[in-house]
């Protein structure tokens, strides 16, 4: 892979947040949202992030948007192919004059838009602050990013409260959209819809993203529609990464236990297929005290003596299919075609 | 066989100065003891209105204005008898005594249906002693008892958790334990598991299938997931503004559906035949007005499948019957002379 390819690139990026207690609030103990965290987006190109909430998949979206600055680690961001930023130690002002190129679309469309602002204010207001354009190419582009998402010109003068859940979805989304973005990151953007809403707006940002080629950072923990949309994928579990591939063979040939649990655990509407299921035990590890060795072990069916031990590396198995498992190469794991799963 | 529910005609209204909103407009079903009915539906459907009903805790204005709920009672001479919950006062004490006794009921977000001033263990002690005549410290007994039935680890110490210290499955847990405590005879599932994430929701769904397997009780699961609906039921009701598109066995719902609003649902979900990147179907439109009264089918304007034929329209709402168990309301499949 070349240089030049390469639209954002986090490296051993980490995320620690102090607990304080006592009446000098000293520092306790580090909740390890997020702990080495490593991989690419090139430009174009979707890459989903899953994982069960708690697992730092967030953070990692907020630390991109230069929101929360990570303990250790960088962000290198290219958004025109030259100069590279890293937005783990920017200053405020280099990170404003990058947030054009990076937006954010959040999960809750009811809390994401200001009640008091019309539609035309609210797509408005990035262009004027980032004095894009004024007067009558202001409201030409606001038309036209309008008519991107699959609104009416006639909604612009109306206020939030008057659309529904997918409408004012698709108003966030022209909101990021309005600065030509590079990346766009989308924190579960579909999980407060309706699942016939839900597929109107993943089919809206499929065809954004095929007529002005932005990239994708997809959070979610909806593995269907990840896979849906994604052209790779980084599965997180109590913040590392424990899988890292290509979508195809992420699901069909997994390379890491958690990965085929989670696939089987997701509801198939195929009733005959039920039985099938791999339960894990107990819940998801406490990031404030991750267990020795492998976080996944303790509820892991193929762990032996070192995964309580030693911390697995995140290797490259088969070209391109990076995974976190001691016994990558000799466990035979399910994938989704085998256990006939619905995603 | 006296079914454990019997729900005829149920019609739940909401009268506002606006105008009548019919949340619950028509829908009749009924659950055996022992099996699952599935009620699903997307935001605005009407589906928890129903659950509400059937506890008498529909939210004013709700009013309950024709139908009947007809509970399977013991009246201890092995005779069953049947109780109309329809026509109970919802304030007074049968209704009290009903609730969490004959039926239990759990939500999505345990933490707003525990106190979290008491501990769990004293809760569910509580409901426990409100409706069986025991003593506190065989109350103590079988609620440590059923914590460890739903799973909790060092029940008798977590009986004097706060609900706060407990995680979300967990929580979820002991509010099935709090309903289940009293051995109900129904137990209405909200949502369970749509805060939970997936590994935690496939425990507590194989959790709720295991203590139905024990304790025999008809459960009616309310959920929007088609995945986590076509798991747990054994028959399937599909709503949609406040009435019944589709009744049948879970298999074959999801092997033959026949009503195009629930053929649309399930398209609408991206499935392993689903090529990626590709046009997911959507349903065109939005959920009619609240406050209109349609008198056929409600699904009109949006369907892909009638093309706007107006006995559509104008057909007045039916449930027909298309196969053993499988009851579909749609003039295209219904009406004879359907052209």
């Amino acid at each position: 892979m070349s240089e030049t390819e390469v639209l954002l690139e986090l490296t051993d990026v980490k995320k620690h947040f102090p607990i304080r207690k006592g009446v000098f609030k000293k520092v306790v103990a580090h909740v390890k949202a997020v702990d080495g965290v490593n991989f690419t987006i090139r430009p174009g190109e979707t890459v989903g992030l899953v994982g069960e909430s708690g697992c730092g998949k967030s953070t990692v979206g907020r630390m991109i948007m230069g929101a929360y600055r990570p303990t250790a680690g960088h962000i290198w961001f290219k958004p025109d192919g030259k100069q590279r930023t890293d937005i783990a130690s920017a200053e405020p002002s280099e990170i404003r004059a990058l947030r054009p190129y990076v937006q954010m679309v959040f999960q809750d469309p009811f809390a994401s838009l200001n009640p008091r602002m019309t539609i035309r204010e609210i797509l408005a207001e990035p262009l004027v602050v980032n004095k894009v354009v004024r007067g009558r190419a202001l409201e030409d582009r606001i038309r036209e990013l309008v008519e991107l998402v699959g609104l009416k010109i006639q909604h612009l003068g109306r206020y939030p409260h008057a659309f529904s859940g997918g409408q004012r979805q698709r108003i966030s989304i022209a909101r990021a959209l309005a600065l030509y973005p590079r990346l766009l990151v989308a924190d579960e953007p579909t999980s407060a819809l309706d699942v016939s809403v839900q597929a109107q707006i993943v089919n809206l940002a499929l065809e954004i993203q095929d007529r002005i080629g932005l990239a994708y950072l997809f959070i979610s923990h909806d593995l269907g529609l990840v896979r849906h949309f994604s052209k790779r994928i980084v599965l997180m579990y109590v913040g590392k990464i424990v899988e890292y591939a290509p979508a195809e063979p992420l699901f069909n040939r997994p390379l890491h236990p958690y990965t085929e649990a989670l696939m089987s655990n997701v509801p198939t509407t195929r009733p005959e297929l039920v039985g099938r299921r791999i339960i894990l035990k107990g819940e998801p590890a406490d990031p404030i005290n991750p267990p020795a060795g492998c976080p996944f072990h303790p509820r892991c069916n193929y762990a032996q003596e070192i995964c309580s031990t030693v911390v697995p590396e995140l290797r490259e198995i088969e070209p391109g299919h990076l995974s976190a498992c001691h016994f990558a190469e000799s466990l035979n794991l399910t994938g989704c075609d085998a256990l006939g799963c619905a995603i | 066989m006296v079914p454990a529910l019997d729900v005829r005609d149920l019609r739940v209204h909401f009268l506002l100065d606006e105008g009548t909103v019919r949340a619950v407009d028509g829908v009749s079903f009924s659950v055996e003891p022992g099996k699952t009915l599935g009620i699903v539906g997307e935001s605005g459907s009407g589906k928890s209105v129903i659950g509400q009903s059937i506890l008498r805790i529909v939210p004013s204005p709700g009013k309950i204005v024709r139908g009947e709920i007809l509970l399977r009672m013991e009246n201890g001479q092995g005779e069953p008898t049947q109780l109309d919950m329809a026509q109970i006062e919802s304030h007074g004490r049968l209704a009290r005594s009903i609730r969490g006794k004959e039926i239990a009921m759990i939500f999505q977000e345990p933490m707003n249906s525990f106190s979290p001033v008491h501990t769990v263990g004293s809760q569910i002690v509580e409901a426990l002693r409100l409706h069986a005549d025991v003593s506190p410290q065989e109350a103590r007994n079988r609620t440590v008892e059923m914590l460890k039935k739903v799973g909790i680890p060092q029940p008798e110490h977590r009986i004097g958790a706060y609900p706060h210290e407990l995680s979300g499955g967990m929580r979820q847990r002991a509010m099935i334990a709090m309903a289940l405590v009293c051995n109900p005879r129904i137990l209405i599932a909200d949502e369970p598991t749509t805060a939970l994430d997936v590994t935690i929701q496939a425990q507590i769904i194989d959790l709720l299938k295991k203590l139905q397997e024990e304790f025999g009780m008809a459960i009616l699961f309310i959920s929007h997931n088609l995945g986590v609906i076509s798991e747990i039921s054994h028959e399937v009701l599909v709503v949609y503004f406040g009435r019944v598109m589709e009744h049948a066995p879970v298999d074959v719902l999801f092997r033959e559906a026949l009503h195009p609003y629930t053929k649309a649902l399930l398209r609408s979900v991206p499935g392993i035949d689903t090529p990626v990147r590709s046009h997911l179907a959507t349903i065109e439109g939005t959920l009619p007005d609240p406050y209109a009264n349609i008198p056929g089918c409600p699904f009109f304007g949006r369907c892909m499948e009638c093309e706007g034929r107006t006995v559509c329209r104008d057909d007045p709402y039916s449930l027909t019957k298309v196969g053993p168990r499988h009851f579909v309301a749609c003039p295209r499949i219904c009406v004879a002379d359907f052209a």
